[in-house]
């Protein structure tokens, strides 16, 4: 006891062993450092019971659980489209044919209003493989497949064509389609996410 | 106690504030400046507590309202939802059921203490009543949220509590129907309750205000339960009792985050653990443990009451309980009256202050007698005797057995030239809800007789002139330190 | 006539006997009890064992699965922090094995040639599916009781956990003066007595691939763990956060116990 006395002013009083009065009326910076440490540790008690009241309104474990999601792409025949839904959105998987492949490398892509090479927008060793998120980038309207001046999408909306990379090039729209982190699992089967 | 205001705005902003809405001065006078007795023990930090239990009980009821879904066909999956997919989900749930018995505790201790000190008498006669109406809002709050998680008890619970309406004459029935929604409890039932189950809490925020408002008209009463009669008895809330308030709350919140980490199912039922089956009841039906004792009331009450050597009943038993029920809460509406004594504090009552503490043992044992199946024996004297006599060659004969149908087994074996007569010796048992009927009865007698005669027939020993005179009196026999 | 006396005596005697029995049969069920090694997740720095997880799946999959669902547990659970710690990679073959009902196919039908509803492998989003397809047929193929739910059963149960064990540890010969009901089994833990569910487990039911000896104990162990876990999958999070919390707490009553005597010091109160 006596040797935690020093360091632990709360253990002597506890015991009553002090009377408080006496050891700390005769030093005030030790008292205002008690009310402060006090103050501080409740803030941080404040603090921390805030944590999950607002993390709880994160994405939760089944949502999450979803973010990632395999898709077997075997049945989409060339020149086909499917549509998945993937974190609440629509991703086209297009299986392209070599026409769409050569007009999409054709293009003069530093050109564009949104430069981007077709190579940078499929998985190499799999350039007939397509996959974009179909949320147009203007205000978010899913475009049409095999539409539009560029054989590729047209969005209804504002009137915005994408070329068979998906790149746009007419239309209000400010960027190309996005694509989506992706993955070949196998030759067949595909993770978004 | 109504006091002048202290308040100085100290920067030109404040001092616009003060002229236009002054909210500060309102929170500096009621709780930074507000004139307290200085000999308020722990027994009075449960108001704060109780303050902390309503705005977190309404905070993570309002998270636990984002991930729920009151439809009786998801409702139990949505929960489990919380408990094993939302971030925290579990915590915030575990901290909203725990926090429904610790509030319930909290008040407990808080009624209690009243009934000790004398808090409702006058000039605190509202404020006792705001607090008996905060109560009853409580109680159906915590009924309602129980119902939400459409386990086997939710279900069961909410079918025995409406069902209770049914023993008003003519109009029951329909009233339990409007209640439920339909026939019997179902979706209907589940939405509506959800709803309510969200609102009351504001309600009882609004009767909180209320409440606190009341209170600072009269000021606190205090162990003494003499009024304050000058400066000298009182000191500032602030930092007085904010200090002494933060760490009893902070002693609870011990006991409250122990619960919560360490037995978090402890104060539930395992059957609500099942989702609700409208095919079959549980075996043992009983409330959350802060309703017992009423549950008990509710039960104990077994007989009709008629009109004496005729058949003719005027009050079932089922409604008769259901006004016993009823009438052990709108009791302590009455209670400021019914209490004869002028003198508040127990410390002064040599002969109420035994009936007081008896009083918490009626409503402990209401309590267990709650939680056990009535028909429990509790004492039993002799055996149950079921005697076939009969007559062999002269002689009489008596054999005993265990049951009646032994009995009848072996009268019917017997020849059919002997003569054998049935006769049944009973044991007398003593079961709980005999306990739970006496014990009935002694709940009322002590707000309806013992208040009122004590009150007229004590002699209070004698009590300080003033809260100063009191605080030195205790002070004096230990000269050390000033605590 | 002093013949008839004393058959009537033995017979009265006799019934008197059953009777007996029949009273301690409809008695109260026999008290669960904890298994010799106790329980790793009871008390403050309760946790769950990855390997005992492992097994008790196995126990589940190989026995329980036949005829119990776990309708609240996916299989991307089995690979979260503080369970079984299977891998993702284990977890997709795990769900693999197990059908889910899947949509209707690009013309609309929900029929396979058979007849019957389409299904496709499990991923490890989906929760394990009921072997059966609604609580009618369950009831049909398990002689009118219906096989519960598993998820929670552990919570739903009082002294869960050691009812459980109990209950599988528990399957004896009925007494003679027991008259069991037909296709009923006898267990003294089991509310009345008289169990619907037969014995599931018999040493060597599973084989670990562990090496751990499979015997009736220790796949009651095992599964008892895992069926916990289903129905307090946070419980080592909880666990551990209700300690540093507590520990907190402390330090915060410390605090303010000594401000409190500070604030109050010269205070006669």
């Amino acid at each position: 006891m006596r040797s935690l006395s020093s360091r632990a002013g709360a253990i002597t009083i506890l015991e009553g062993t002090i009377p408080v009065a006496e050891t700390d009326t005769t030093n005030p910076d030790r008292r205002d450092f008690l009310y402060i440490a006090t103050g501080a540790v409740g803030a941080v008690a404040v603090g921390a019971a805030a944590i999950p009241l607002v993390d709880q309104m994160n994405a939760s474990a089944d949502t999450l659980a979803v973010a990632q999601i395999r898709v077997d792409i075997s049945q989409v025949a060339q020149g086909q489209q499917i549509t998945v839904l993937w974190r609440g959105k629509p991703v086209f998987i297009r299986h392209r044919t070599q026409a769409d492949i050569a007009e999409a490398e054709a293009v003069d892509w530093e050109a564009l209003r949104d430069p981007e090479p077709d190579s940078a927008r499929v998985k190499a060793g799999h350039p007939e493989w397509l996959i974009m998120v179909g949320v147009c980038t203007h205000l978010g309207c899913v475009p049409l497949a095999d539409q539009g001046e560029y054989d590729g999408w047209f969005c209804p909306c504002h009137g915005s064509h994408y070329d068979t990379s998906g790149r746009i090039r007419k239309g209000p729209a400010p960027t190309n389609l996005p694509v989506p982190d992706y993955a070949f699992v196998d030759d067949t089967t595909l993770e978004i996410g | 106690m109504a006091h002048e205001s202290t308040y100085q705005p100290k920067s030109g902003f404040e001092r616009w504030l003060d002229a236009r809405l002054p909210v500060m001065r309102l929170m500096h006078d009621s709780f930074s400046a507000f004139p307290t007795p200085k000999n308020l023990n722990y027994w009075w930090t449960f108001g704060g507590i109780l303050t902390f239990c309503l705005v977190v009980q309404i905070v993570t009821g309002i998270t636990l309202a984002m991930h729920y879904t009151s439809d009786a066909s998801i409702a139990f999956g949505s929960v489990e939802h919380i408990m094993r997919d939302v971030n925290f989900g579990w915590l915030i749930r575990y901290i909203h059921a725990v926090g429904s018995s610790m509030f319930f505790l909290a008040v407990y201790i808080h009624i209690f203490r009243g009934l000790y000190y004398g808090s409702y008498k006058e000039p605190r006669e509202l404020l006792w009543m705001l607090g008996v109406i905060i109560f009853i809002l409580m109680m159906a709050t915590a009924f309602l949220g129980y119902v939400l998680p459409w386990g086997q008890m939710s279900f069961w619970a909410a079918t025995v509590i409406t069902n209770i309406f049914t023993a008003i004459p003519v109009i029951g029935t329909p009233i339990q129907e409007w209640l439920v929604g339909g026939f019997a409890v179902g979706n209907p039932t589940l939405t509506r309750f959800f709803s309510l189950h969200y609102l009351l809490p504001f309600v009882i925020f609004g009767v909180v205000l209320l409440h606190v408002w009341a209170l600072h008209v009269t000021g606190n009463n205090n162990p003494a339960g003499i009024e304050v009669k000058g400066p000298q008895d009182t000191i500032p809330f602030n930092p007085y009792y904010t200090v002494k308030d933060a760490f009893a709350l902070v002693l609870f919140l011990l006991v409250y985050m122990a619960f919560v980490f360490y037995a978090p199912n402890a104060l539930g039922h395992p059957d609500n653990y099942i989702p609700a089956d409208p095919l079959v009841t549980p075996a043992h039906i009983v409330p959350e443990w802060y309703l017992l004792p009423y549950y008990a009331i509710l039960r104990s009450i077994t007989f009709d009451i008629g009109i004496p050597f005729t058949d003719i009943v005027l009050i079932e038993a089922k409604l008769l309980g259901v006004i016993a029920l009823a009438a052990s809460i709108i009791v302590l509406f009455l209670l400021p009256w019914l209490d004869t004594s002028k003198v508040k504090s127990l410390r002064y009552r040599p002969m109420m202050k035994p009936f007081f503490f008896l009083f918490i043992v009626v409503c402990v044992g209401l309590g267990w007698v709650g939680a056990e199946s009535p028909d429990k024996v509790l004492i039993q004297i002799g055996e149950d005797q079921y005697r076939a006599e009969y007559v062999v060659e002269g002689e009489p004969v008596a054999q005993v057995f265990p049951t009646a149908d032994d009995r009848d087994a072996f009268i019917e074996m017997l020849n059919e030239d002997v003569e054998a007569s049935a006769v049944d010796a009973l044991a007398f048992r003593f079961q709980m809800v005999h306990l739970g009927l006496i014990l009935t009865v002694a709940y009322f007698a002590h707000f309806l007789l013992v208040l009122p005669i004590v009150g007229v027939i004590e002699t209070p020993r004698s009590r300080p002139a003033s809260i100063e005179e009191a605080v030195l009196k205790g002070a004096k026999p230990a000269p050390a330190p000033a605590e | 006539m002093s013949l008839t006396i004393r058959t009537g005596t033995i017979i009265g005697a006799f019934v008197m006997a059953l009777n007996a029995g029949a009273a301690m049969a409809a008695g109260e069920a026999e008290r669960p009890h904890a298994p010799q090694e106790g329980w790793s997740f009871s008390g403050i720095f309760g946790h769950y064992e990855e390997t005992t997880l492992q097994r008790g799946f196995l126990v589940y999959e190989s026995v329980c699965a036949g005829c119990h669902a776990l309708e609240y547990v996916a299989f991307r659970n089995l690979a979260d922090p503080g369970g079984p710690g299977f891998t993702l990679d284990q977890v997709r073959a795990i769900a693999a094995n197990y059908r889910v009902p899947a949509g209707p196919d690009e013309f609309g039908d929900t029929l396979d040639e058979n007849g019957l509803p389409f299904v496709r492998p499990a991923i490890p989003a989906n929760y394990f599916p009921s072997p059966y397809d609604n609580e009618q047929q369950a009831r049909a193929r398990n002689w009118g009781a219906l096989p519960p739910d598993l998820s929670l059963i552990t919570k739903a149960r009082v002294n869960g956990a050691n009812y459980l064990y109990s209950l599988l540890t528990g399957y004896e010969d009925a007494p003679e003066y027991v008259e069991m009901g037909e296709n009923m089994n006898y267990n003294p833990f089991f509310p009345g007595q008289q169990i619907a569910m037969v014995q599931p487990l018999y040493e060597g039911s599973v084989e670990y691939p562990d090496g751990t000896e499979a015997t009736v104990e220790q796949m009651a162990y095992d599964v008892t763990n895992f069926l916990m876990w289903t129905a307090e999958p946070k419980l080592e999070k909880r666990k551990r956060m209700g300690f540093q919390v507590m520990a907190f707490l402390f330090v915060l009553a410390a605090l303010l116990y000594w401000s409190y005597r500070q604030v109050w010091r010269d205070v006669d109160h």
